[in-house]
């Protein structure tokens, strides 16, 4: 299998800012990569990127074989798998419903959901809605979908804030399925110590540039 | 996943989310018959102005009110809901179609209630057999508001002046359904051919759904 990610001297500007410069980046599968640095440093931009959500405004690069900003993205989105800072769940339905949705959309059956709310600890709460449910909750409701999603590309976005030793076990068992599976993880926090216990690659990004981390 | 059954999704899960927020039945209901109520209070007592000004009062103000049902709460993702939707595959333009079709079965409902309520209110010389017309442009009216609303949606999502912008972009692209509703009322009060306004209303809703489901992509490709 080849590369999952390769970006070439890519740069992305915000508003008429510059977020991302000059970042080269390739993952390989079964690779864990950790990214920290300071708030707007670009991390969450980088990750929308790698997540073919954010066209380039310069450079090039192929995710899963497919070149950034181009319609080729389209189809290889639902084998990419993004935990975002904030849960993207609708508050009037309760976590169950959210899961369901979720399958459905994706064609997958929604047998599957019970399984995965089983696996994150929320089987007994998961008719209580999202708007009612503790941050805690919501995270862990979005890696039950990421479970049954199983993503080849997996994308966290400050994966460990605001959660318990036990939903950060969970999180960890996810990236290791998504590695052993053969596929690829991004993790971004300004937090090294957490990174530092999951990825196999550290880099650190500052004022949009890729650096080694030290 | 088809393309049908996200829309079928789309449509389930947007009916049960407006279901348990209520916007539609609980908030702009009970203010479209108010405003139906206080409208003929400018009329004095002529009963027969009134009776007269009924139905047109009933499309202005449904489709002014059912602006608010096409810009429902239920009908916005925020960002990140976006994000995940692109994520999971879902084919944009059967988000649009899913939206139209949840917004088309509350706008009736709400158009169907109003109806009620304008007819108990202002008792107006309505033709004979107006009902089946009468329906037909209603569902007409309903598909096409909620497209305009949807599309306007999509334009104007991410923006914090939404739902003000929204409407100013639904009010005047409304007009032919505001000019094709009233006047096939009035066409059947008068005895006269309804065809040409039926057919403004279906060029309307045919226009409105190409441009939805062509705009789809680049308007969500855009909106980040």
């Amino acid at each position: 299998m080849g590369r999952l990610v390769d970006l070439n001297q890519i740069a992305v500007s915000l508003g008429g800012l510059p977020v991302l410069r000059d970042i080269e980046l390739a993952l390989d599968p079964g690779e864990t990569l950790g990214v920290s640095g300071p708030n707007g440093a670009g991390k969450t931009t980088l990750l929308r990127v790698v997540a073919t959500l954010l066209a380039p405004a310069t450079g090039s690069g192929t995710v899963l074989g497919a070149e950034l900003g181009t319609a080729a993205v389209y189809p290889v989105r639902r084998r990419i798998g993004l935990l975002a800072h904030r849960p993207a769940l609708i508050p009037e339905l309760t976590l169950a419903e959210n899961l369901r949705h979720a399958a459905n959309l994706s064609g997958i059956d929604s047998r599957k959901t019970e399984t995965a709310l089983r696996v994150v600890g929320l089987d007994e709460v998961s008719s209580r809605t999202a708007a009612a449910s503790s941050f805690g909750m919501l995270r862990r409701t979005e890696v039950a979908r990421l479970l049954i999603t199983s993503p080849t590309i997996l994308l966290l976005d400050e994966p460990f804030t605001g959660l318990d030793m036990e939903a950060q076990e969970l999180i960890g068992a996810l990236v290791s399925r998504t590695t052993s599976e053969g596929g690829s993880v991004v993790m971004v926090s300004h937090e090294l110590g957490h990174l530092a216990a999951h990825a196999s690659r550290l880099l650190t990004i500052s004022q949009g540039r890729l650096e080694p981390a030290l | 996943m088809s393309f049908w059954s996200q829309v079928v999704e789309i449509t389930r899960v947007d009916l049960k989310v407006e279901r348990r927020l209520g916007d539609t039945m609980r908030i702009v209901l009970p203010f479209a018959v108010v405003a139906l109520l206080v409208f003929p209070l400018t009329l004095g007592v002529d009963l027969s102005a009134i009776s007269r000004l009924g139905p047109a009062v009933f499309w202005a103000i449904g489709i002014l009110f059912g602006m608010q049902v096409a810009l429902r709460q239920a009908a916005h993702d925020d960002p990140e809901r976006r994000d995940l939707y692109a994520l999971l595959g879902v084919d944009p333009a059967a988000r649009f179609v899913g939206r139209t079709l949840s917004g088309g079965v509350l706008m009736l409902g709400f158009l169907g209630v109003l109806l009620v309520a304008m007819i108990a209110l202002y008792s107006p010389e309505l033709p004979d057999s107006w009902f089946g017309p009468l329906l037909l442009t209603s569902i007409l009216v309903a598909v096409g508001l909620t497209e305009l609303g949807t599309l306007a949606g999509e334009v104007t999502a991410d923006l914090h002046n939404r739902t003000a912008l929204a409407s100013l972009i639904i009010a005047p692209l409304a007009l032919p359904l505001v000019i094709g509703a009233s006047s096939t009322l009035e066409a059947m009060t008068r005895d006269a051919g309804i065809l040409p306004w039926i057919l403004i209303l279906v060029a309307t809703d045919l226009a409105l759904a190409v441009a939805g489901v062509g705009l789809a992509r680049p308007l969500e490709e855009a909106s980040r």
